[in-house]
């Protein structure tokens, strides 16, 4: 406290033009960067919601609760159901391995846990086709079988868990390493066992970065659109989540029902972006 | 007081599973399927390769699609340090809205963002219309495919250029003012310097994004082969005709460049490390 304030007395001294900019400069940069988001951020938001209720409130009910529409929902949201836990399970191990342990190649570990990401989706979606396909490894076992995963919602599950599989386990890594192991060493110590330790412990301490990976990873998921469309094959009603049944509608050229859709999907983002600020916050509050 | 001679293994339980567990879900979801790529591509002959993925189609997707990739980076290289500086060092009303907002290219799913910006950038559109007297056309053009690129890159030099700002210490500047540095020797000298990393960090992770980048794209670029269609979106054309082995070897083509740039991210990472401990 003190040192701030001798800091701050020591400052006044000195010219004011050295440590800041003049006030048009100032204006100039801040103006400059309203223009660039407002021109690709805002607008195109702007745009999506115009263009949705352009035709009136009763079309854009209408496409959203067409038949279509809902199955492509129900799908989006099975899709997520099935990604988002197996990824949580998967981001909590992972990032009890590598934060609370030291082992040799642990870099490497981290580096290939964010490939997902290094990966265009449209790869994403072929490596299944070749895995899965009637040409691939497991195809004709899986014919033999009379078992469909590319074309059919087992692949469209697979692709997403894909794209979506380093969103939690990047959170929470960065996390729990800062955190380090004194407290569950002191709760072992006392006689917790290991998952009294977990649960009592640990769970408490990252719930919030959790909230904000699995609400990355939800995000995510439901609006998937590359790899998804790779190994859906488009078949409405079956294998169309509710991007590719925005493309559909799209290329359909009924426009006011795609951006319909679409506002659907543009309102969970603009939820991930609430929720992420409110995570951050909490972070402030909390002093770290 | 008699301390353990040997140092103490951590008492945490559990290594074995995590760690066990961590790698089979990842070599079942990650590392066998992408491994198919390449086992797929042995079936081609060397020239085989060469031929698909040398084809002048081909060709001019990898310009297409590298060359304006490289163009979104760098504008929004510009614009992201712009932005990142307005906000930490200036208040403005609006700020915390703006800052929040700022992540919603990572939020958008890119099917919706393709179609608002097509909306927006068509002759009849907002934008679009205010740039046709100028006979500026976008939309269909592969000047659109740079404008989605821009859209969908956009915050990550900004979210990697704004924690280092913040972190730099206001006595580095008033020492320099105070032994008679001006104010641009101070941004030369001192600000760009120690935001460099973090700027060539974010600078390739923008660029690795956009040239996978599938979703956004292709509703603005028209698709015409030659002209304004993108690498992925040939490696999809060639799936849709079962061409599994075309698909495969620029497939290849593709991972092979995001590995370098995955390897390089790491590199840079490692090195604005050093730089901040050094």
């Amino acid at each position: 406290m003190t040192m701030a304030t001798s800091a701050s007395v020591a400052t006044d001294w000195l010219p004011h033009r050295a440590t800041t900019e003049p006030p048009a400069v100032r204006r100039l940069i801040i103006g400059l960067a309203l223009v660039f988001l407002t021109l690709f951020l805002f607008v195109p938001l702007a745009a999506v919601f115009y263009e949705a209720l352009r035709k009136g409130f009763g079309v854009y009910i209408a496409a959203i609760t067409d038949p279509y529409a809902l199955s492509a929902i129900r799908l989006t949201l099975l899709c997520a159901a099935i990604a988002v836990p197996l990824n949580l399970v998967f981001g909590v191990m992972a990032a009890w391995a590598i934060a609370k342990f030291q082992f040799p190649g642990k870099s490497v570990l981290i580096t290939l846990i964010d490939l997902p990401f290094a990966v265009s989706p449209v790869i994403a979606g072929l490596i299944y086709v070749l895995m899965f396909g009637a040409q691939g490894w497991l195809g004709p076992w899986l014919a033999a079988h009379d078992l469909k995963v590319i074309f059919a919602v087992p692949g469209i599950v697979l692709a997403t868990v894909f794209v979506t599989f380093p969103f939690v386990a990047r959170e929470l890594i960065p996390l729990m390493e800062e955190q380090g192991v004194e407290e569950e060493e002191a709760a072992l110590v006392l006689g917790a066992s290991g998952w009294q330790t977990f649960w009592r412990i640990t769970l408490p301490n990252i719930k919030w970065g959790l909230l904000y990976g699995v609400v990355l990873c939800a995000a995510r998921a439901m609006g998937e659109f590359g790899a998804v469309s790779v190994v859906s094959g488009h078949i409405r009603g079956l294998t169309n989540t509710l991007p590719l049944h925005v493309e559909i509608l799209y290329n359909e050229y009924n426009f006011a029902a795609a951006f319909a859709v679409a506002s659907l999907l543009t309102l969970l983002a603009l939820v991930m972006l609430v929720v992420k600020t409110f995570v951050a916050r909490l972070k402030v509050e909390k002093g770290e | 007081m008699w301390l353990p001679s040997q140092p103490q293994r951590g008492v945490l339980p559990g290594f074995n599973l995590t760690l066990g567990y961590t790698l089979l879900y990842m070599g079942l979801i990650v590392l066998i399927p992408l491994s198919a790529v390449f086992l797929k591509a042995t079936q081609l002959n060397w020239e085989q390769f060469w031929a698909i993925t040398t084809a002048p189609r081909v060709l001019a997707s990898y310009r297409l699609t590298f060359g304006a990739a490289l163009i979104a980076a760098l504008i929004n290289t510009v614009a992201g340090v712009v932005i990142a500086w307005a906000l930490v060092r200036y208040a403005f009303p609006g700020k915390r809205l703006v800052d929040a907002m700022v992540d919603l290219p990572f939020a958008l799913p890119t099917a919706v963002a393709g179609i608002a910006l097509t909306a927006l950038y068509a002759h009849n559109g907002w934008i679009g219309g205010l740039l046709a007297p100028l006979s500026i056309t976008v939309a269909f053009t592969p000047l659109g495919v740079l404008v989605a690129l821009i859209f969908i890159s956009m915050p990550f030099v900004i979210r990697t250029v704004q924690p280092v700002l913040e972190d730099l210490e206001p006595e580095v500047e008033e020492a320099a003012a105070s032994l008679g540095a001006t104010r641009w020797q101070i941004i030369y000298r001192i600000i760009l310097p120690t935001l460099r990393p973090a700027v060539l960090t974010g600078f390739t992770l923008a660029f690795a994004r956009s040239i996978g980048e599938y979703g956004s794209v292709i509703f603005i670029a028209g698709n015409l082969p030659m002209v304004s269609e993108i690498t992925p979106l040939l490696i999809v054309a060639k799936l849709e005709q079962y061409d599994y082995r075309g698909a495969t070897a620029i497939a290849v083509v593709m991972l092979v460049a995001s590995f370098v740039l995955l390897l390089l991210i790491n590199l840079l990472q490692w090195w604005s490390r050093q730089r901040q401990s050094g």
